[in-house]
This record gives structure tokens, C-alpha cells and sequence, in this order.
């Protein structure tokens, strides 16, 4: 009986040290770190891959573009994410310590300035935006609308939105102080809709029929202006990896996740413009 | 039930048995009770002890905590960043007023009248659909505010403010003309015939309606540039804290007993006259703590002035125009605190603990007036 019970015991911690082997042989593992611009990419692309395969373990953080670069200099991450490209000493002290970060554009993350549907103007140039968020340009009839004071709307600072916009038009100027502040592009576009005088800008994929968003030097903004460089307030998109990652590996699969058809869907779910338009 | 002294007496020994088993018991009863009732308590200390130790590091380099006391410029996420919270100071203050100015009078007068006035069928159908408004989940306020409040505030805000006042300021103006109409001919025209003071009644009702009236009429072409501002904060707010100061203050006035009641109506005071000479002295103190604690909710409220009040970060101009977007405390806590980065510990991460210290100091020492307001003997 006794023997019994011991070879029991034997044969049980054997399978779970073979089981234990196995598992952490097939598991691969992808960690990302990075802007907050570009997480909900990597949120979505990653509940997308898991699904196909259960196996790979993807840990995302959201700790801002420079903090990214600093995770993949320590080899703390496999994927950079970053909202802007890679500053010159920040590539210099990756290759200090013998990292070779590579680019892979995602997607193009592009700002529509949007006003309510009764309002007058329709175009406005980056310096007219400028001013309207810096408070040099106050007042409508300014810009060729009606006499009314014009209600200044924006992101809250926390949002990759507010980042995209202070450094491609207000070149990190100070927003005016009478601001209105709004926690989501959702809520920035009620406001517009429900006030007449508002302005404020939302990613390209929160423009509906309810609100109108402007040309800006003349260009309108959709899918097709943005990829193409024409419309001013779009940026790319970065993940980074160290060197090309090998091909048919985890990462591989994950930084060409956004070339494939579901790819480009999620891109555009989420309000950006993927790279295939 | 034929049990035999025999069997009590065997009982009893049992018993004596037991009872070192029992103490034990009981010992250990009252410790886990002991041990559960600190649970809350030491989560209380404990946040304490965290606000305290996060906020520290921001109070600890003085450059920033003069300018955040006395500057209104914001902007922490610049590479020099300021720290200059005057205005959101100033929102806080000025949306917490503001409500307090609209929830107290109303809040109170709901209470007066559920306990004194109206019948206690009526006032058990009212008292709990009032205590409904505070189960509806903040948010939800915040919504309503943004999505309904602010367009019908910027598109017919003026008509909605001049008949507020109109239809709710000439019944009152009215009734507030009646002692003081007494009173002037109490002092001036002692020795007038009836007919005189009739008609001088009269006049003074008829002048103290003509003040709402032309205040309304005044405000109605008022044009408000946005809706979601300080008013629209205020009044939401308001609504959330009319359940706490009513439920409350009524507690309190019907816990004042019938003797006072009945005793002041017996020497021949009008029910007016015991309302406000007897009954709510008597209830000042359970009243102070409603105010106070309507006080705190509107303080702490975030969600609905995240979206209600428009996040401004200027002090209005002029300083009392209500129409105008602010910022509060709790708002900027909550749209801040995603970009706030914890791992470097920068002042921009302990800025944040501050201001929690700040509306944790302000509630503290709220608390314990109310304690201390609440443990005097009331009455005079």
C-alpha cells in the first residue's frame, strides 16, 4: 500500500515538472511599454492576436513615449511605443548599450478641428487655430463669422489628443486660461454640437454629422488627406523593436499586425488612420 | 417541561463545566468584532498616513507651495512646470458657495415643512422619493448636466433665470413684506386709522414684488456664452446635497419634543412664531450638522463637476460671475492623475496628493466642527 502511494506521488510531481517544461517552452512573451497615444492600438492588436494564439503572453504599460524608450534601452520591453520619433540622444544611448532600435509606423493619428454645423467659418489656417487656442483671436467676427465670443474647447492634458495637438499647432504654447477642459473626444463633440460658438478638436474618427469639422489650409480632413501628408495635424504613429524582429516570431507577427485586413479595422475602430488608406 | 431539580442541578454543574470554555468564547467573540470593527478604522488611518506621505515631498520644496497658493498658473506638464492652483481654489470655493447658497434655504425650508407643516402622510410620500436623489449614481448627474442642462443654460439661460426669480421671488417678497410692512407702521404710524394701514400694507407688498420683477426682467437678456459653468455646477450639486441637509435637519426637528411645540402654541404663538423662534433653535445643532455634511458631499463630488463646470483655469471676471467655467480641486485630481507619473515621484504626481491633502484638511476640520457642534446642548 505504502508503495503505491509513493509511486503515486513520484509519477504526480514527474508530470508537473514535464508539464511545468512544456508550458514555459511554448510561452512567448511580448511586453510593450510607451506612449499612451498609441496603448489602445496596442491593447486592441493584443486582444486580437491572443485569441489566435493563447499562448503568447502580452503585457502592455502606458508610461508616456520617453518613459518607452527608457524601457527598451534597459531591455525592459520588447516593443517601444512612441507618438513621435525617436529623439537623437535617446537612439544614441540605445546603441551605447547595444540595442539597434527599428521603426515600424503603425498607424497616423490625425486631429479634426470641428465647430458647431450653424457655424459661419469653414476654413481656418494653422496660425488661426493657433490663435484661437493661445487667446490672441477671441472673437468669431475675426475670422469672418458672427459677432460671438468663441467658446474655446480642448482635451484634458492628460490625453495623447491634447499632446498630438499642442505640439503640431500650438508648438507647446500656453492654451488660453478660459479654456473648457473635456475628459473624451466623445464629450469634446457634445459640446460643439450643443453650442453654438465652440470649437475643439477631436481624433478623426469622433467626426460625425452632428458637428463640422474644418479645413485647415485648405485641406479637408479624412482618411485618404491624412495618409497622404496633406492634412497639417497628423502625425505617425511608432512602435519600436531592437533590430528587425525575427521573422514568424511573436513580435514579428504583432508590429505587421496593423498591414493585415484585421489589422486596419482595429486601427480604424479605434479613430486613427491606418497606413493602407 | 417536568424537569426534576435532579436534572436543573446537573445542568448547572454542566455549566460550570462550560464556563472556561465559554469565557474563552466570548473572549473570542469580542475580538473578532474588535478585530472587525478596526478594519475601517485602520484603513482610514492608513490613507491618512499616504495622503499625508505623498503630499510631503510638494510641501517639503517651498518655491512651489507659495506659488500654488497664490499663482493661477497651471501648467505642470511643461518642462519648467508651475504649480499655481489659486484658481482651482477659487473654482472650488466658488462652486461649493454657490451650491450651498441654493441647497441650505431650500434644504432647510423642505425639512420645515415635511415636519411642521404638511401632514405625516404626505411628508412619509415625500421624504422618501427626496432621500431617492441621493441613490442616483453621480455620473449620471454629470451627464444630464452636460447633455441637457448646459444647451437649455446657453440657449434660453436668461428666461430660465428671470423666471426662476419672478416666480419664486414674488410669493416670497410678498410673505417678507408682511413683518416688515408691521414693523414700519409699528414704528411711523402708530396713531393711523385702520383704512391708512390697510392700504399701506398694501404698498409694501406691492413694492416688495416689484424687486423680484424687475430683477428677473433685468436678467432676461442675459446671454450665457457656455453651459457648462459655474451656475450649472452649483445647481447639480445643489440637487445632490438638498437629500443629505433634508433627511437631516428633519431628523433633528422632530426629535425636538412635543412639549416645546405644544408649549409655545399654547402661550399664543402664531405657528410661525414656533417655528422660527422655537423649533428651529432647538434644532440648530442637528440643523449645523446637515449643512455641514451637505457641505462635504458637494465638496468631494467629482464626476459631476469633471463634467458640468467646464475646467477652466481662470478665476472669473468678474469674480463673482457665476456664468463662467472654473475648475475645481477634485475635477483637476481626476484629469491629471492619468499623466501624473508615480514610478519618478515627480512634483507633478505630488502636486495631486496636495490637493487631496487641502479637501482632506477642509473635510477634517468640517468634521469636527460638526462633532463639536453636534455634542453642545442645544437651546439656549
Amino acid at each position: 500500500m505504502k508503495n503505491i502511494i509513493a509511486k503515486t506521488l513520484k509519477l504526480t510531481a514527474l508530470a508537473a515538472v514535464a508539464a511545468g517544461a512544456i508550458t514555459a517552452h511554448a510561452q512567448e512573451k511580448i511586453v510593450i511599454d510607451g506612449s499612451t497615444t498609441v496603448g489602445p492600438i496596442s491593447k486592441a492588436f493584443a486582444d486580437f492576436y491572443q485569441e489566435s494564439h493563447p499562448d503568447v503572453n502580452i503585457t502592455i504599460s502606458e508610461s508616456g513615449s520617453g518613459n518607452g524608450v527608457k524601457s527598451l534601452t534597459n531591455k525592459a520591453c520588447d516593443i517601444a511605443n512612441l507618438s513621435r520619433f525617436m529623439k537623437e540622444a535617446e537612439f544614441k544611448s540605445c546603441v551605447d548599450k547595444g540595442i539597434l532600435p527599428v521603426a515600424h509606423v503603425v498607424a497616423f493619428d490625425g486631429l479634426a478641428v470641428i465647430v458647431n454645423p450653424e457655424n459661419k467659418v469653414g476654413a481656418l489656417t494653422m496660425q488661426q487655430i493657433s490663435d484661437i487656442y493661445t487667446g490672441k483671436i477671441s472673437n468669431w467676427k475675426e475670422l469672418g463669422g458672427d459677432d460671438a465670443q468663441i467658446v474655446v474647447v480642448s482635451r484634458d492634458t492628460n490625453s495623447g489628443t491634447f499632446e498630438t495637438f499642442n505640439e503640431l499647432v500650438l508648438k507647446k504654447q500656453d492654451v488660453v486660461k478660459g479654456a473648457e477642459y473635456v475628459g473624451s473626444n466623445g464629450q469634446a463633440r457634445t459640446r460643439v454640437n450643443t453650442t453654438k460658438n465652440a470649437i475643439a478638436y477631436v481624433g478623426l474618427g469622433f467626426v460625425d454629422d452632428t458637428v463640422k469639422p474644418l479645413s485647415v489650409e485648405g485641406i479637408i480632413p479624412n482618411a485618404k488627406t491624412v495618409a497622404s501628408g496633406k492634412y497639417p495635424i497628423a502625425r505617425p504613429l511608432f512602435m519600436f523593436t531592437d533590430g528587425y524582429p525575427k521573422m514568424g516570431s511573436a513580435v514579428y507577427d504583432f508590429v505587421n499586425l496593423h498591414l493585415t485586413k484585421e489589422g486596419r479595422e482595429i486601427v480604424r475602430d479605434l479613430g486613427y488612420v491606418s497606413t493602407c488608406e | 417541561m417536568n424537569k426534576t431539580h435532579k436534572d436543573r442541578a446537573k445542568e448547572l454543574i454542566m455549566d460550570r463545566h462550560n464556563s472556561a470554555r465559554k469565557a474563552f468564547m466570548g473572549w473570542l467573540g469580542r475580538s473578532v468584532l474588535l478585530c472587525i470593527t478596526a478594519v475601517p478604522t485602520l484603513a482610514i488611518v492608513f490613507i491618512l498616513f499616504f495622503i499625508l506621505k505623498e503630499s510631503m515631498p510638494f510641501f517639503d520644496n517651498l518655491g512651489y507651495v507659495k506659488e500654488f497658493f497664490t499663482s493661477t498658473n497651471w501648467a505642470p506638464s511643461k518642462e519648467a512646470p508651475h504649480f499655481g492652483a489659486l484658481s482651482i481654489f477659487y473654482g472650488t470655493a466658488m462652486v461649493t458657495i454657490g451650491s450651498c447658497a441654493i441647497a441650505v434655504p431650500l434644504g432647510i425650508t423642505v425639512a420645515v415643512c415635511l415636519s411642521e407643516i404638511v401632514s405625516p402622510r404626505i411628508a412619509q410620500t415625500f421624504k422618501p422619493i427626496i432621500e431617492l436623489l441621493a441613490a442616483i449614481p453621480s455620473v449620471a448627474y454629470g451627464f444630464f448636466a452636460l447633455v441637457v442642462f448646459a444647451p437649455i443654460l446657453q440657449n434660453h439661460g436668461g428666461a430660465l433665470i428671470s423666471s426662476v426669480i419672478i416666480v419664486a421671488g414674488i410669493p416670497l417678497a410678498a410673505l417678507a413684506s408682511m413683518p416688515a410692512s408691521e414693523i414700519a407702521i409699528g414704528r411711523l404710524f402708530k396713531g393711523a386709522k385702520q383704512t391708512p394701514k390697510t392700504i399701506l400694507r398694501w404698498g409694501f407688498a406691492i413694492a416688495f414684488a416689484a424687486i423680484p420683477l424687475w430683477a428677473g426682467f433685468s436678467v432676461f437678456s442675459i446671454e450665457i456664452n457656455s453651459g457648462t459653468n459655474a451656475l450649472n455646477a452649483s445647481i447639480i450639486l445643489a440637487i445632490m446635497a438638498i437629500p443629505t441637509i433634508v433627511s437631516i435637519s428633519q431628523d433633528a426637528l422632530s426629535a425636538v419634543g412635543r412639549d416645546m411645540r405644544e408649549g409655545s402654541l399654547a402661550l399664543g404663538s402664531t405657528r410661525f412664531e414656533t417655528i422660527v423662534k422655537v423649533m428651529l433653535p432647538c434644532a440648530k445643532s442637528g440643523i449645523a450638522v446637515a449643512v455641514i455634511l451637505g457641505f462635504m458631499r458637494v465638496i468631494g463630488e467629482t464626476m459631476v463637476v469633471w463634467m458640468a463646470s467646464g475646467n477652466s483655469l481662470k478665476i472669473p471676471e468678474p469674480f463673482y460671475n457665476f456664468f463662467e467655467p472654473v475648475r475645481t480641486l477634485t475635477a483637476t485630481i481626476a484629469g491629471e492623475m492619468g499623466e501624473a507619473d508615480q514610478s519618478t515621484g515627480s512634483a507633478r504626481y505630488h502636486v495631486l496628493f496636495a490637493m487631496s491633502f487641502c479637501l482632506l484638511m477642509t473635510g477634517m476640520l468640517m468634521n469636527a466642527a460638526s462633532q463639536w457642534i453636534g455634542s453642545k446642548k442645544s437651546g439656549k
